[in-house]
């Protein structure tokens, strides 16, 4: 039976940690993301977990003290946003191609400049490349879902895994949830017995070593391969999830794909927006959908690409920026998933929701009604777009199709 | 109030960092998910200083929820600290048939020439006053979403106040005499609360 | 995957290499032949070793064999030259001169 409740997603993700009882913890408090060591401090002291927590200085600790627990066989977990991410920036690096399974909780927040403390998705889109894989949630339950099946994923395929939630809107947002028993989710995350370790004294062993030009690029080649050869592993873990739970999860959700001619395709809590968006426009006989995109490490290339084939004309939603001069990565990633597809449909980017800044129901429509716009003129005009920001430019509203192609 | 199927009643707080506006908004949130409801109970963060003002929010809804912005077009809107009219558009966005509960002694007829002509329902509550005859400190969560749960009958009242007694038995377990205090402030908050 | 360091060489594939590039036993640096690098040599006196010991630990590359607590010659095949030992010994017990090859 599921325990129906109700909590913030940090809470939630706490709650799945204490679940599990990882051996190692090595954390250092930032905004958002604060609430969840303090909450599994609590389940120490209270006696719940039996967890060795490493208090550090920094972040850059953080992570070193999770390699350090991993590579010696141990089960390590951390938490972070923002600063605190990029602060471990090369540590993600040291984890990911020494190939050690470590699962960190990121709750998605803005990187400075200037200072915020709000959601949204620059810390880890910035961490994109570091060969982490990344699952990213749209509500408190999802978070809860994914911290779950995060292990089984990272430690089958030797990946580091970051599991994603968005500052504030669900880190702190307190929601209804179905946790699962505490017996469940161990005898489902099952116990780690990696095959060699630091402290297997029987079998001495030397990680992270120095690899010269011979031998780098081969390494790497490799690691490359693990990434794509995680993603049957993520289906065959959420299979066995939904069997467990009822709960579905794959690549991506679709959303009222079946007839629609025009889509989003859109990361986190703001897909949620984007549902009651396509449930209002529905109702008016409008025929539009939704992706959302839930692994964006490894990069769903073939089936995110077919599945946005199924319309005329996509939106593709970044709550980052890249300053490249071509969009968002989202953008990049899925327009050129589409290159080789005879029907891909005109692909536009819309940066969105930077530094915590709000996206609506109606600032959906706006973005529904210009792919209609695109559709009957057979025109994208400019595809790297910005929505919800003022513009001198534009109206209030701070968009008009009409007007970009002037 | 006709609504869509699955429609929320959005309520807005407006409060002073300190005050416990946050606290009484997921409070609320507790409350109305014990009664069977789907919730969401959220502030809107920023550098948090005593005495700013903050604003937090609630969706109440009979299934999930998608909706993760915030609210713009509150049913209620519910202010902690009266003095907060000088400076806050209290009433912004706040829908015609909703209601505005404000914590004060002033009744509602008093207070609406503050309120740059807004028209809609305007029910006061002397929190302040129901917290120091009950609870003997001034604590205005409880009298406050006694008076929210009262004015918009969100969820079911009787249900409410039996599980309010069940989760303050649950808070205070050893401190018999603030269960009775809260309970006793809960019920004069929804005796009191004036709607003009 | 070729998991025997004698085995891992410039030839093998990214299919072959370990995973993470670990190493999976211990004392792999021996099957490096570092003696190669060698410019400059030591040439051990034992007439004049006291046996103190302190040019044992001192040595960059563990290239000072220690039996039944007397030093023997150098490890020539790890041995780099580097002359550490030349500097630290106290009794003169070690000369340092050009390699002839």
């Amino acid at each position: 039976m599921a325990i129906k409740d109700r909590m913030s997603g940090n809470e939630a993700v706490a709650i799945a940690m204490r679940q599990i009882n990882p051996d190692v913890m090595g954390a250092f408090p930032i905004t958002p993301s604060t609430e969840i060591p303090q909450y599994f401090s609590q389940y120490m002291a209270d006696g719940e977990v039996d967890t060795e927590f490493v208090a550090v200085e920094s972040e850059h600790s953080a992570m070193s003290v999770c390699i350090g627990a991993s590579a010696a066989g141990a089960r390590a977990i951390t938490a972070t946003s923002s600063a605190g991410l990029a602060y471990m920036w090369e540590l993600l690096y040291v984890a990911a191609s020494a190939r050690l399974p470590i699962t960190m909780a990121v709750v998605n927040r803005a990187l400075t400049g200037p200072i915020n403390i709000n959601n949204d998705h620059s810390d880890s889109m910035g961490a994109r490349d570091s060969g982490w894989i990344q699952i990213y949630a749209e509500t408190n339950q999802e978070v809860y879902d994914n911290f779950i099946q995060a292990m089984p994923i990272s430690e089958t395929i030797r990946l580091p895994i970051m599991i994603c939630q968005d500052g504030f809107i669900t880190s702190h947002g307190v929601s209804n949830i179905e946790l699962l028993e505490d017996e469940k989710v161990k005898d489902f995350v099952g116990e780690y017995h990696p095959e060699n370790y630091l402290l297997k004294s029987e079998n001495p062993l030397a990680v992270g070593p120095y690899g010269i030009s011979p031998y780098y690029m081969e390494v790497k080649r490799q690691q490359a391969q693990a990434m794509k050869d995680a993603m049957p592993i993520i289906m065959d873990v959420a299979k066995r999830y939904e069997k467990l739970t009822g709960r579905k999860y794959g690549f991506f959700e679709e959303y009222m794909m079946d007839d629609a001619e025009v889509a989003l395709v859109v990361i986190g809590s703001s897909a949620g927006t984007g549902k009651e968006a396509v449930d209002r426009l529905r109702a008016e006989g409008k025929k539009v959908g939704l992706i959302k995109l839930r692994v964006f490490r490894p990069f769903p290339r073939v089936p995110l690409a077919e599945a946005m084939c199924k319309v005329k004309a996509v939106a593709i939603m970044d709550k980052a920026e890249s300053f490249s001069n071509s969009g968002g990565p989202l953008f990049n990633e899925a327009r050129n998933s589409l290159y080789d597809l005879p029907n891909k449909p005109y692909a536009i980017n819309y940066i969105y929701g930077l530094g915590g800044r709000d996206i609506t129901v109606e600032d959906y429509y706006e973005i529904y009604n210009d792919l209609f716009i695109i559709n009957e003129t057979d025109d994208p005009g400019d595809v790297y777009r910005y929505v919800g920001v003022r513009d001198s430019r534009f109206g209030e509203r701070g968009f008009d199709h009409k007007k970009y192609e002037e | 109030m006709t609504k869509r199927l699955n429609e929320a009643v959005e309520i807005r707080w407006h409060g002073r960092g300190g005050q416990g506006a946050k606290t009484a908004c997921l409070l609320l949130a507790d409350v109305a998910f014990s009664s069977g409801k789907h919730v969401q109970g959220f502030p809107e963060y920023g550098p948090e200083r005593m005495g700013a003002p903050i604003t937090a929010y609630n969706r109440i809804t009979d299934e999930h929820c998608k909706v993760h912005s915030n609210i713009y077009t509150p049913d209620y809107v519910v202010v902690v600290d009266e003095t907060l009219l000088k400076s806050v558009d209290v009433t912004k966005g706040l829908k015609e048939k909703g209601a505005l509960i404000i914590n004060s002694r002033k009744s509602p007829e008093e207070l609406r020439p503050q309120l740059k002509g807004y028209k809609g329902r305007l029910c006061t509550v002397d929190a302040e006053k129901i917290s120091m005859e009950t609870l003997g400190r001034n604590f205005p969560n409880t009298p406050m979403l006694a008076a929210v749960v009262k004015v918009s009958n969100v969820i079911d009242q009787e249900r409410f106040i039996k599980d309010m007694r069940e989760s303050f038995e649950h808070k205070f377990v050893h401190k018999e005499n603030l269960i009775e205090g809260n309970m006793k402030a809960l019920v004069k908050s929804m005796e009191e609360v004036k709607v003009g | 995957m070729k998991t025997r360091a004698k085995d891992i060489n410039e030839k093998v594939t990214w299919q072959e290499v370990t995973t993470g590039a670990e190493i999976y036993e211990p004392a792999t640096s021996r099957l490096v032949e570092t003696g190669d690098w060698r410019v400059m040599m030591p040439v051990f006196k034992e007439e004049n070793c006291k046996h103190c010991m302190l040019c044992i630990p001192f040595c960059p590359d563990s290239s000072i064999p220690v039996e039944d607590g007397k030093r023997l010659d150098f490890d020539f095949v790890h041995c780099k030259g580097c002359g550490i030992c030349v500097k630290v010994c106290p009794f003169d017990a070690i000369d340092f001169v050009k390699e002839e090859k």
